[in-house]
């Protein structure tokens, strides 16, 4: 599918047409630059590879400033493949224009990480017993996690405690509301994974 | 931060409403779209709260309804505000005054703020 490379900037709310106020993410989506394309003769396949972001040169390894010289661009901190695009070349830039408005797209993120939480937090689960009565350290507690002799052990996939977040998580059907061609600005209905000034991937 | 606020200063009509702040006795006139027809209704109080800032700024208005506590929360650049009218400006010491809802018959009254007249 093709897409673009962005940030997110943060969230407000606009008003629609019939004057509803409607929840929205603001994102900086590119400009991005095509750094290589990627064929079905060389690499076994078609894509295109899209940069966005600066980054300093003294912090690019000497092999990725040969391969963004190739570009003609300046190092770039994210570099992302896409699909689908057509009649590209190494150097062209795209910008956010590439989406209408009124068109859905996909964004991927990396989550917000929680760190290691318990089941309650991290699958809702309703703990064990109430607070009071005698009860002892059972509150928040997972309760059983399966049976005895038979099957004697635990099923894969048991919900139990771990890390929650920080995990790369991808929002669907998200309607663009708004492309702002001259500051590169995409409007989605809705939220969209991460933390402010994370990087984010919007797909057709 | 500063390109959401740039943003919504371009999409968010900001009308002008005269200043009011906690305390305050407004009456809010705002459209009511019933099927096809629109008609306007007005809800008269006093503000509890303003909240938030920039387009997605809203107010609280709490009233008597009998004896029924009634409140209702308005986007202040909400489209179907058509107007706000300061009836009287009381004087309160917080911002937001929660402790309001608590108060009933002659304890629920706000000191009417005194207009000077070098403050005008």
């Amino acid at each position: 599918m093709p897409g673009i490379i962005g940030r997110k900037i943060g969230m407000t709310s606009i008003y629609s047409a019939e004057g509803k106020a409607t929840p929205c993410t603001v994102i900086e989506a590119g400009p991005c630059v095509v750094t290589q394309l990627k064929t079905q003769d060389r690499d076994g396949y078609d894509a295109v590879q899209l940069g966005f972001g600066e980054k300093k040169e003294n912090r690019t390894t000497s092999a990725l400033k040969g391969h963004f010289k190739k570009a003609n661009t300046t190092p770039k901190a994210k570099l992302v493949e896409f699909k689908g695009f057509d009649n590209l070349n190494v150097g062209d830039v795209i910008l956010a224009n590439i989406f209408e408005e009124g068109e859905y797209v996909g964004v991927k993120g990396t989550s917000k990480g929680k760190g290691f939480q318990g089941v309650v937090k991290r699958h809702g689960f309703g703990g064990v017993g109430q607070s009071t009565h005698g009860q002892h350290n059972r509150l928040r507690a997972p309760g059983s996690i399966g049976a005895c002799s038979y099957p004697a052990r635990v099923f894969k996939g048991m919900r139990m405690a771990g890390q929650m977040g920080n995990s790369t998580v991808t929002i669907e059907n998200l309607q663009v509301l708004k492309v702002i061609e001259e500051k590169n600005l995409l409007v989605v209905k809705g939220s969209i994974p991460g933390a402010k000034g994370s990087t984010v991937i919007i797909e057709k | 931060m500063d390109i959401i606020k740039t943003l919504q200063n371009e999409l968010t009509e900001q009308k002008q409403h005269p200043a009011f702040k906690s305390g305050d006795n407004i009456t809010v006139s705002y459209r009511i779209v019933e099927g096809n027809k629109e008609r306007i209704q007005t809800f008269q109080g006093v503000v509890i709260q303003r909240r938030g800032s920039g387009a997605t700024e809203t107010f609280t208005v709490r009233k008597m309804s009998g004896n029924v506590g009634v409140e209702r929360i308005f986007p202040i650049n909400s489209p179907f505000i058509e107007s706000i009218a300061l009836n009287k400006s009381g004087y309160v010491r917080r911002a937001r005054i929660f402790y309001f809802r608590e108060r009933t018959g002659k304890a629920a009254r706000i000191r009417e703020k005194k207009h000077f007249a070098h403050q005008k």
